[in-house]
């Protein structure tokens, strides 16, 4: 198709070609016989002599009938549909007016939210059913969010903790998205959605496990701290390099599409990896394979220090869609309940008529990238505080909640002191829980240790025997 | 490429007689109870086990570029035709997304057969395939695992194939835990290794040697069947001299054992077959009786995989080595057009570098 698409553009180039040049040289001839000696410069085409043959064709070719009579010729005429092109994808008109499909269109894509910044629900929004059981728990998770990166984040400051990455700011597209979906869905993360996770169950020690790498980590110490994962709630381990769970979210999805599940995979990613080319070939995959996958798409204006507009010159991430033949909405990342409605009909559009949809978030990365880095150092503080307050998704949802008469200063005090002392209690327990065992390091590099590994086991175990101040003291043989 | 095939068929005259003695020669341990086999070429094998692979495990996928029609090579021909379009389809042109998507479908218990259409294109897969799926299991700590991963992609010189239709890229996934690197070197092998591979618990990538597709014939039982992973095989027994080699490259290295043999050198010869985890007591024990070890590849030969091979038994048979290992490989160049018969690890090469090494 592609051969042949190269082959009709030869064409209609060679025979544009010609005619521009026959007429070219036919067109002096005319104005000379029938111009008068004041001959303007209008009735020559001079004006036009543009170093673009083309752009000189187009604007030239209905000052000369002589041009006019050529186009009579011509394969194609203005939206001649009977000679539409019957085309891979659907019929397409031609067209003789050589327009260039804008960069940008002149007014952004609006982004879709139903609370505004006080909180209050913004006139006609249509809500999808939320019980003031959910609520509740939306606003819990993400206070218990809040509260376990604080201390965690405290907690890597003083040394107890190797590394760690906040979701500050993104409380409500971390919770109220794993609110919209089911138990069933399967989440692909990237790194900055550890409250899906904790929307699904869990535990704080898990948490902390992962953390500090102990013998209750699932991953086995093997991965950074923030790496977690769990079978059991449907969420695929976390893998640093980026967009690299797009792709495979649209084999999972196909899984599920073939098992015909009432269920879809959910890919969490952040702006900067929408430059990644596994993110193009995700949305393209599912989009051709109808793969029932939700991309959700958190643009929080930074990676790392690189900021959007240094990382795409396109209107954000929602745009993209629209290209790999994907539905998609913008949606304010820091209202939870226009993230929850959101998502849920996300998924049920993926569901219902397996396909992909994109989700972008407009949210901000409150914190710093990671506790590796001080990003006061490339953004302004006033730009951080103004996020952090006037446009705080955890304040705007806790408004909503406590005018609906769900939530009162009482039980938010009592909520943050207990999820303090939670999170402290689990690191003062991870903290002693010991390593995993040496066996550890060696066993899942395939199903089945082969006989390098095993030899290469043997020889360690003698090695740390012999030179044990050269190995953690709390790694078990 | 399939003229070019024959055009190489031609000028290597030798080719086609040498792979018939090597059919002959080469015995595979074959279950017998079972009709007699008839003589296929080596895509025909690989369509066998596709065909095998997809009616035994209805979780069982493949795709790739083209492969709706029956693929560049034809190793898919039918398969869309009998399984339908649901379970053997084409991909968009895009090898990371074919790996990523597979390495997804893998991980929910399906068995994702990729086919990357050229070894030479594998490199945009490279990250999906060493940072994702060889360690898709560890990292989860067992939690997940993308074990039902196969990865197949013709590599190899193809006599007009140049830069980018000729490269032995095995090096590069041979340095990857959690990875298995399996390459066949006649139809039969083709067969059983290509089903072990899709039916092995750990992700595998599978070169066919593109040279061969059409040009080795050798008789196929019809059957399904299994060949074992990570154990190389002695095809051809000797006391002087080892020769360690996959693939297509098997094939030069009889020709030079049989020219050895005529001025009374007894060569051994191993096919490894699985490259990680590779079985170095086989090629060790080898070593150990002959005492003179030769190692050759199409790849280049600086950081190939003859290069762990000769360290690996310099280690474990150094006092009995009785002389330098030897490495007959492809040039440090890229793989060239024209110059191809000049790169090539060739069959007087080989026969020149047993005789010195025996001579040393």
């Amino acid at each position: 198709m592609a051969l042949w698409l190269t082959r009709s553009r030869t064409v209609v180039l060679q025979s544009l070609k010609q005619k521009h040049a026959f007429w070219a040289a036919a067109a002096p001839l005319r104005s000379s016989s029938s111009s008068s000696s004041s001959s303007s410069s209008s009735t020559v085409p001079f004006p036009c002599n543009s170093s673009s043959p083309n752009l000189f064709w187009v604007n030239c070719r209905f000052k000369s009938t002589l041009a006019m009579n050529q186009l009579d010729s011509l394969p194609f005429s203005d939206s001649d549909d009977e000679q539409a092109l019957d085309f891979p994808g659907g019929k397409v008109t031609y067209t003789s007016e050589m327009t260039f499909i804008p960069e940008s269109q002149e007014k952004r894509v609006p982004c879709y939210r139903v609370l505004d910044d006080n909180g209050d629900l913004l006139i006609g929004s249509h809500l999808h059913q939320m019980s003031k059981e959910v609520a509740r728990k939306i606003y819990n998770n993400m206070v218990t969010l809040q509260v376990m990166d604080t201390v965690f984040y405290e907690a890597q400051r003083q040394g107890r903790l190797t590394f760690y990455l906040t979701s500050s700011g993104e409380e409500a597209i971390n919770i109220a998205s794993a609110a919209a979906l089911t138990p069933d869905d399967v989440i692909l993360a990237q790194y900055r959605e550890p409250g899906v996770l904790l929307w699904r169950g869990f535990t704080l020690q898990e948490f902390t496990d992962q953390l500090y790498g102990n013998k209750g980590d699932y991953g086995k110490g093997r991965q950074m701290a923030i790496h977690y994962g769990s079978k059991k709630l449907n969420y695929v381990t976390i893998s640093s390099p980026l967009a690299t769970q797009l792709p495979q979210a649209v084999g999972i999805a196909y899984s599920l599409k073939m098992d015909k599940k009432d269920a879809c995979a959910v890919a969490y990613t952040g702006d900067g990896a929408s430059s990644e080319g596994d993110f193009h070939a995700g949305l393209n995959f599912a989009a051709v394979l109808e793969a029932p996958v939700v991309f959700i798409c958190r643009n929080n204006g930074w990676a790392i220090s690189t900021n959007i507009s240094e990382q795409f010159r396109s209107d954000g991430i929602v745009v993209k869609g629209q290209a790999y033949g994907i539905r998609s909405i913008r949606v304010d990342g820091n209202d939870a309940l226009a993230v929850y409605n959101a998502i849920s009909t996300a998924r049920e559009m993926a569901i219902t008529e397996q396909r992909p949809i994109l989700v972008e978030a407009l949210t901000y990365r409150v914190g710093h990238h990671s506790t590796s880095d001080d990003s006061t150092k490339y953004r302004p503080l006033e730009e951080i505080e103004y996020w952090k307050t006037t446009r705080n998704p955890v304040n705007r949802f806790r408004n909503w909640i406590v005018k609906n008469g769900w939530w009162s200063d009482k039980e938010e005090t009592e909520l943050r002191s207990s999820i303090k002392k939670q999170v402290m209690h689990t690191i003062q327990v991870g903290e002693k829980t010991e390593k995993p065992p040496v066996a550890d390091l060696f066993s899942d590099v395939y199903d089945v240790t082969p006989s390098n590994l095993r030899e290469q086991e043997k020889q360690l175990r003698e090695d740390m025997i012999k030179y044990p101040q050269d190995y953690p003291s709390d790694v078990p043989l | 490429m399939g003229t070019g095939l024959t055009r190489f068929g031609r000028r290597m005259r030798w080719v086609p007689s040498g792979l018939t003695r090597l059919g002959k020669q080469f015995s595979t341990s074959v279950c017998d109870n079972n009709p007699p086999a008839k003589s296929f070429n080596l895509y025909t094998a690989i369509n066998q086990a596709l065909h095998i692979a997809l009616e035994t495990d209805p979780r069982a996928y493949v795709f790739g570029e083209d492969v709706g029609f029956g693929g560049v090579f034809r190793c898919t021909t039918g398969l869309a035709d009998r399984f339908g379009k649901t379970r053997v389809f084409n991909t968009p042109l895009c090898e990371q997304g074919i790996v990523g998507f597979a390495i997804g479908l893998a991980a929910m218990g399906n068995r994702a057969i990729a086919e990357i259409q050229f070894a030479d294109y594998i490199f945009p897969a490279f990250d999906q395939l060493v940072n994702e799926a060889a360690k898709f299991r560890y990292r989860s700590g067992n939690q997940f695992n993308c074990g039902g991963l196969t990865v197949r992609a013709p590599y190899g010189a193809v006599g007009h194939g140049a830069l980018y239709h000729s490269q032995s890229p095995e090096a590069f996934f041979c340095h990857v835990p959690g990875l298995k690197v399996v390459i066949p070197r006649s139809p039969r092998e083709a067969k059983g290794l290509l089903l072990s591979s899709i039916r092995d618990p750990n992700p595998v990538v599978f070169f066919e040697p593109k040279w061969l597709y059409r040009l080795s014939v050798e008789e196929v039982p019809e059957h399904d069947y299994m060949l074992p992973l990570s154990e190389a095989q002695v095809i051809r027994e000797g006391s002087d001299i080892t020769l360690v080699g996959w693939g297509a490259q098997l094939s030069i290295m009889e020709q030079a054992c049989i020219d050895a043999e005529k001025e009374g050198i007894s060569c051994e010869l191993i096919d490894l077959k699985t490259l990680i985890p590779w079985d170095k007591e086989t090629v060790e024990a080898s070593v150990r009786k002959t005492g003179r070890l030769l190692i050759s590849h199409e790849a280049p030969v600086t950081g190939g995989f003859g290069a762990e091979i000769a360290a690996s038994i310099v280690e474990r048979c150094f006092l009995r080595l009785e002389a330098p290992v030897a490495r007959v490989c492809g040039l440090d160049t890229p793989f060239p057009l024209v110059f191809e018969p000049l790169y090539m690890p060739t069959k007087n090469k080989v026969l020149d570098s047993i005789k010195s090494t025996v001579n040393y």
